[in-house]
């Protein structure tokens, strides 16, 4: 899940020569500002859950386990639309690929023994990789990484449990307060960041082209997994006009909003 | 075991070597840049593609109902530079409100 952190203010800084890094207390407050923004979203995963028949355990095991909001959404979503468990877990998985990008951008600032290493690999998310990539300090980078990882964790979980409990038996309820079309917005609340970058925005473009054309012809599910190929609208890197890429690529992540 | 759990596991298991991949293997080193530029575009087709087919698709057929009007005007609070508990309150506000006046 990815609604983010704008980029901290240490980045623009960093241009000139005295780097502003971020305290402490302000990794901490982007961490629980960011976890509450959240909450909303958990919430609403709660309720898909509930509707597609999982009990509150499931949706705890999907929200602690995988712990990757849009890829929770997209395999529990296949499920309620009748997909199979591979179409689910396919969507689940390409959604969830750009962790190892996460992954190789924070670990210098998360190395440690190999038990460690394992441990704190479970916070790979967007939200901890955005507020532990605004210091440029490794033991900042890694106190903001785990600050915002464990931050989302607690809410995260919560608020999928009283999703799933306290909304989730009221379906019509759920349909007249309109939190069903929470979702889509949340999803289109993750993608906007991205569409600030040309080559984001043709290989979203690509993406629901390719996923609405195939829809009536393919199990739920696969629409997603073949919207992949809209990666090849973006075309290559480096065409002149995409110097500001790098700016996006950080915040593919970027900007929950602001 | 029930399909959900099963597809929780094996979702949980693979995604965990996806985070781990980083710390536990690459280290220090970089993914080779045409891998590294293919994973950052990776999710806005597949979150592009997740809006579309949410608001769009039913069962395999396409189909609209109100939803759309409250994805229009989180698009709108976005566009304005909305954050995300914004954005998603305005979407299932405008939402009840059309269902109210009796949109689909």
């Amino acid at each position: 899940m990815e609604p983010q952190q704008p980029q901290p203010p240490a980045s623009p800084a960093s241009a000139s020569t005295a780097v502003v890094e971020p305290t402490r207390a302000q990794l901490r407050r982007q961490a629980s500002s960011i976890a509450a923004a959240l909450v909303p979203f958990g919430l609403a995963f709660g309720v898909l859950c509930a509707e597609a028949g999982l009990s509150w355990l499931e949706a705890l095991g999907y929200s602690s386990l995988v712990f990757t909001g849009s890829a929770q959404f997209a395999a529990v979503g296949v499920l309620a639309d009748g997909g199979t468990a591979v179409a689910a877990i396919g969507a689940g998985l390409l959604l969830n690929l750009r962790c190892i990008a996460f992954g190789v951008a924070m670990a210098p600032a998360l190395r440690g023994r190999l038990p460690w290493r394992l441990a704190v690999s479970q916070l790979m998310i967007d939200e901890s990789m955005a507020v532990g990539s605004g210091p440029t300090d490794p033991a900042l980078r890694r106190y903001g990484y785990l600050a915002g990882g464990l931050a989302v964790f607690v809410l995260w979980n919560a608020s999928t449990v009283v999703g799933a409990v306290a909304l989730g038996g009221a379906g019509d309820l759920v349909t007249t307060l309109g939190i069903d079309a929470t979702i889509p917005a949340a999803f289109l609340a993750l993608l906007w960041p991205r569409l600030s970058s040309q080559r984001q925005r043709r290989a979203a473009l690509g993406g629901v082209l390719v996923a609405l054309a195939v829809a009536p012809f393919v199990p739920p599910g696969a629409p997603i997994l073949l919207a992949a190929l809209g990666v090849v609208a973006a075309g290559r890197r480096g065409a002149p006009a995409e110097a500001h890429d790098g700016a996006d690529a950080a915040g593919g992540t970027g900007g929950d909003g602001r | 075991m029930s399909t959900p759990t099963l597809v929780l596991l094996v979702l949980a298991a693979g995604t965990y070597l996806l985070k781990a991949a980083g710390p536990v293997l690459l280290g220090n080193r970089e993914l080779p840049p045409r891998l590294a530029d293919l994973v950052d575009l990776l999710p806005a087709p597949l979150l592009g593609a997740l809006v579309a087919t949410s608001l769009l698709v039913d069962a395999g057929a396409y189909a609209v109902d109100a939803r759309l009007g409250g994805a229009a005007a989180a698009a709108v609070v976005l566009w304005r530079g909305g954050g995300f508990i914004p954005t998603v309150l305005v979407a299932a506000a405008v939402t009840a409100l059309l269902r109210l006046a009796g949109a689909a």
